[in-house]
């Protein structure tokens, strides 16, 4: 049976890896190799390395880092953050990272999504996501590095992700905004509505601050992996203690350690 | 160690040599008929689709040869693929070498397709790639296709229906997962790889 997947994100910014709260303030959390090293001795079953810089300078990722990442790390990684091509995905995947997230370039131009599947497949293209409830339902926004140039994409969350299904994408990272960095759970009753229209997998990010709220998502949302940051960077959860959580918890889970 | 990854094209083949080197070899990145065939270990990598991977074996003239190789040779996911008679993507006739051909894995609302991330290992009966491997291991897969459990399957998964995870005849070796991407249990399974005898 396919292991449900715990996915650590690490934010990189300059080089190095950072967090903020709701895309604010962001401060210094350490090296990235290091970081995908300890990620990789602890269980992490994937990482997802997004360089929140990238896309509102609208420079592309420094590759340096990807294959150094790749030489160091033997679990899967996708790389997120400034590509906006065909050729900067293709950069990026020979470096070793084995998917690439697209987030407000595919909002610019929803035909890189199409471009990107005929390339390398849809397994290698994941679209992130980052949603905002409204008044009205749940909105889509865009330039989400930069608290500056963030603005609203005009798009239904849930429109929007089937489109970009349609169009060639293999997953989604849905990241709920009302509830990043704030440690009130993640939001189930979203992430359960756009499950259910989804055929293909689809991660959960924003508001992870307690096991049971890894335990929530999976279990009422049937996500295929859950995203965090802050509580894995602050020690506050510890991988393994929270994948033999979910294991008594009845979700299949992968738990072999480092012999 | 003399190890050649055959070049078959295709992103991300970076993955493979990163992690023989981790093991301590370097392996070389060839199509050449003579350095694949003066190799102490083979390996047949592969991200695509099908029909592509064998047009490019069969530039090279790899197609007649692979087959025939004396040392220890592993094919990885599409490489898997590759090795059996055929594939149901492009309908495509391939090396031969096991049994059995590649279909589409069927999708329903619980299995969904591309069959992508970490599943457990089921060991109908002992292969030296999984020395010290235990029953129920997960490793890392990324595939829509699949081969059927024949007399040449060594590794069984379950993504809605069981099928071939790893396939053993004489010298010839294959994973559908990834083992350079499958953490420490990978890491094992490449290393017995290496340490085959050879034939």
């Amino acid at each position: 049976m396919l292991a449900r997947r715990i996915i650590p994100c690490l934010d990189v910014k300059d080089g190095m890896v950072v967090k903020g709260v709701q895309f604010r303030n962001h401060r210094v959390m350490g090296d990235i190799e290091e970081l995908a090293e300890r990620y990789r001795d602890w269980g992490a079953d994937e990482l997802v390395f997004y360089d929140i810089t990238a896309s509102p300078d609208g420079r592309e990722v420094d590759h340096g880092w990807v294959e150094r990442v790749a030489r160091r790390i033997n679990i899967p990684f996708c790389v997120a953050g400034g590509i906006r091509s065909v050729r900067s995905a293709g950069m990026v995947l020979n470096a070793g990272a084995d998917k690439i997230s697209v987030n407000t370039p595919a909002l610019e131009n929803p035909g890189l999504i199409d471009e990107l599947a005929e390339a390398f497949g849809s397994q290698c293209v994941v679209v992130g996501v980052d949603s905002l409830q409204t008044e009205t339902g749940y909105t889509v926004k865009q330039y989400t590095g930069d608290p500056d140039r963030m603005t609203d994409a005009r798009r239904d969350t849930g429109q929007w992700m089937r489109e970009a299904q349609d169009r060639g994408a293999g997953e989604f990272v849905l990241n709920c905004m009302n509830q990043d960095g704030v440690k009130r759970g993640y939001d189930v009753d979203q992430l359960k509505l756009m499950r259910q229209s989804l055929t293909v997998p689809l991660i959960a990010s924003g508001g992870a601050g307690t096991v049971q709220h890894f335990i929530d998502v999976f279990q009422q949302a049937d996500v295929d992996g859950a995203l965090a940051a802050t509580v894995f960077h602050s020690g506050e959860i510890e991988i393994p203690g929270l994948k033999a959580d979910l294991a008594r918890a009845g979700i299949p889970i992968r738990q072999e350690q480092q012999p | 160690m003399n190890v050649v990854m055959v070049d078959s094209g295709g992103a991300n083949i970076g993955s493979v040599v990163y992690a023989l080197e981790r093991l301590g070899v370097k392996a070389r990145l060839s199509a050449d008929p003579e350095l694949i065939q003066a190799a102490e270990r083979v390996i047949l990598p592969g991200v695509g689709a099908a029909a592509e991977g064998m047009r490019r074996l069969g530039e090279h003239g790899l197609v007649e040869l692979i087959p025939r190789l004396r040392q220890p040779v592993l094919g990885i996911c599409l490489g898997m693929q590759l090795m059996f008679q055929g594939s149901a993507e492009g309908a495509t006739d391939c090396l031969g070498v096991f049994q059995g051909r590649a279909g589409l894995l069927p999708d329903d609302p619980d299995h969904r397709v591309p069959h992508m991330g970490w599943n457990g290992l089921r060991f109908p009966r002992s292969c030296p790639l999984f020395q010290g491997v235990e029953q129920g291991s997960h490793v890392y897969f990324v595939h829509s296709y699949a081969l059927p459990v024949t007399d040449d399957i060594v590794a069984v998964a379950d993504h809605g229906i069981e099928f071939g995870a790893a396939a053993w005849r004489d010298n010839f070796y294959a994973t559908q997962f990834h083992p350079e991407r499958s953490a420490w249990v990978g890491e094992r399974i490449l290393k017995n790889f290496l340490e085959l005898p050879c034939s």
